[in-house]
């Protein structure tokens, strides 16, 4: 039997993931054992599941190193690997949105300066509106920048707000809603088709419950 | 003398075979030059796959290009007259940017490109080729084929948004069905619209079963005629022993502004990549003002680098330590090299490589 790779994002969001994996019956019991181990195999029912940094899991997969995996929307929209969006798992909710200091006013008359981790994501946005940007591509910490004058506003993924709120920031315009989706590599969707749609099918039927609940 | 296959890397035998098997069917190999003019890429950046191209002027000022692409450079090159068809194969390197890459890389891609007065019967043995091209590289070997203008006439008979259309465009490539039920949502479409777009997205299981789904929907005149056009080539490819190898799938339908009927792509196992894709591209000729159609493929060979991998046992066969008699010790080479085994001769034994034996060179012969 082919095994089957699947990545997914270590932390929080991957171990809800593969609950969702093991009530749709794709287990992997060692995974829960305690250890640093990141690589698991369950030969019986031919799964191969390891734990990668969130940000890295679409290339884990665009480069068929894994043949499926779970990945933020917010990281195919900006990196736009090129593979498979089979399925929405509905988890991982929160959205992409542009924050500035409380009581900011857009001064049109001159390039507005965004700091952002998602340059793409900023990029496309001002530019569908047409309004000419200063991108600062800053890897963390963003929500200093606008306090520290660096920009003016920042384009970054907010849950609750609460990091924007206690930094006096405020978040002013949803660019997208984010949520973690089931990619597959283009090769490995033909040549393990039955398994990978039977895992989305699993999936789709997790999703439909918890919608349901 | 013969050529040893040990010496050849995978690309280098595909390459090798490819060329073979296109002559074989009448094509002739087009060789272009590693420059061009950099206007002829400039007007047509969306069709190359990285628009980023090395430039520079050459000794009479124009500006030149590093060529990124052969397709562009062939259509240039060929004849508008009617009832008249080239037939071209190339194998040649072109110069890309390679997406997420910050430097140019050198990338061998072998080809064909059919242009003229072209029939359903160039369609066909095109994709006969493709398909010959990827059985020649491994038997496991996946052919998706979908029909640019299939897709265009059904979306045009949706009359959606232009903007709504754009999105329903990518995600049939992404095959988002989620994002999909969200436009049918926000566009209130009927079940008849819904049905049109949704037929994109089903996971065929055989030909027969892609013709019905598309036969209940197809009921305009053009998504008709492009249904016919495709029924036509899914039926030759039946005909063959290829036919459970060719999956329908419409998502690797892109660039709909250059390509028009019939597009495919190859998957090898192994290779996470697609390896081979084309189609015909019409709108492409079109675009620079030419008369004749067009159908070609390309196969990136580089990607075949890895298949395989390094198979080699060891570095070299016989390790062959020369005596005081340097002509006695290249003959015994010469002649245990014979049948393709590899001979380093040397002094003493090499510590950085592995091998199989270890001859030395006894007085006047080898023991």
């Amino acid at each position: 039997m082919k095994m089957i790779d699947i990545a997914l994002p270590k932390g929080r969001l991957g171990e809800k993931v593969y609950d969702m994996f093991e009530a749709a019956g794709f287990s992997c019991p060692s995974i829960r054992e305690e250890n640093r181990k990141l690589i698991f195999e369950n030969e019986e029912l031919g799964l191969r599941f390891f734990w990668v940094k969130p940000s890295d899991v679409a290339i884990y997969v665009e480069r068929g190193a894994a043949d499926i995996g779970v990945a933020g929307k917010d990281i195919l929209l900006e990196y736009q690997p090129d593979v498979y969006e089979l399925l929405d798992l509905n988890i991982g909710k929160c959205r992409m949105a542009v924050a500035a200091a409380k009581g900011f006013r857009d001064n049109s008359d001159a390039p507005l300066r965004v700091a952002t981790k998602f340059s793409r994501i900023a990029e496309e946005f001002y530019a569908k509106k047409c309004r000419e940007i200063d991108i600062i591509h800053l890897n963390g910490s963003i929500e200093i920048a606008p306090i520290l004058n660096l920009s003016d506003v920042i384009v970054d993924i907010v849950e609750t707000g609460k990091t924007l709120y206690e930094n006096n920031l405020e978040p002013i315009e949803t660019i997208v809603p984010i949520s973690a989706r089931l990619i597959s590599n283009k090769a490995s969707y033909q040549f393990k088709n039955e398994t990978i749609e039977k895992i989305k099918a699993g999936l789709a039927g997790q999703v439909r419950n918890t919608k349901n609940d | 003398m013969q050529i040893d296959p040990k010496v050849l890397k995978k690309d280098e035998e595909i390459a090798y075979k490819l060329r073979s098997l296109y002559r074989r069917f009448g094509y002739s190999q087009y060789t272009m030059s590693k420059f061009e003019e950099y206007s002829l890429y400039a007007k047509n950046k969306d069709f190359l796959i990285s628009d980023a191209i090395i430039s520079f002027t050459d000794t009479h000022g124009r500006l030149m290009a590093l060529k990124p692409d052969v397709t562009l450079s062939i259509v240039n090159n060929s004849q508008d007259a009617a009832g008249h068809v080239q037939k071209m194969y190339y194998d040649e390197n072109v110069y890309r940017l390679p997406k997420g890459a910050h430097s140019f890389k050198e990338i061998k891609q072998t080809g064909l490109e059919c242009i003229g007065d072209i029939t359903c019967l160039e369609v066909c043995e095109v994709i006969m080729l493709a398909l010959r091209s990827l059985e020649s590289i491994s038997d496991e070997y996946i052919f998706e084929i979908s029909h640019v203008g299939l897709l265009e006439a059904l979306l045009d008979e949706a009359a959606l948004p232009h903007k709504a259309e754009k999105r329903v465009l990518s995600c049939i490539i992404s095959k988002n069905t989620g994002e999909l039920e969200q436009i049918f949502e926000e566009l209130n479409l009927c079940e008849e619209k819904k049905a049109r777009l949704e037929v994109f997205f089903r996971n065929f299981q055989s030909f027969a079963e892609a013709l019905e789904a598309f036969g209940k929907v197809c009921t305009g005149e053009e998504s008709a005629k492009a249904l016919s056009e495709f029924e036509t080539v899914l039926n030759f490819i039946s005909s063959t022993s290829f036919a459970k190898h060719t999956k329908v799938n419409f998502s690797l339908t892109n660039n709909m502004n250059y390509y028009s009927g019939i597009a495919f792509r190859g998957y090898i196992s192994g290779v996470p990549t697609g390896i081979l894709s084309g189609g015909q591209y019409d709108n492409l000729m079109r675009k620079m003002g030419r008369k004749a159609r067009a159908v070609g493929f390309a196969v990136y060979l580089d990607a075949l680098k890895r298949l395989g991998g390094d198979d080699r046992e060891y570095d070299v066969d016989i390790i062959l330590l020369a005596g005081d008699d340097i002509a006695v010790a290249i003959r015994a080479a010469e002649t245990l090299s014979f049948d393709n085994t590899s001979v380093r001769i040397c002094s003493e034994i090499p510590q950085d490589i592995t091998y199989r034996q270890v001859l030395s060179i006894a007085g006047k012969g080898a023991k």
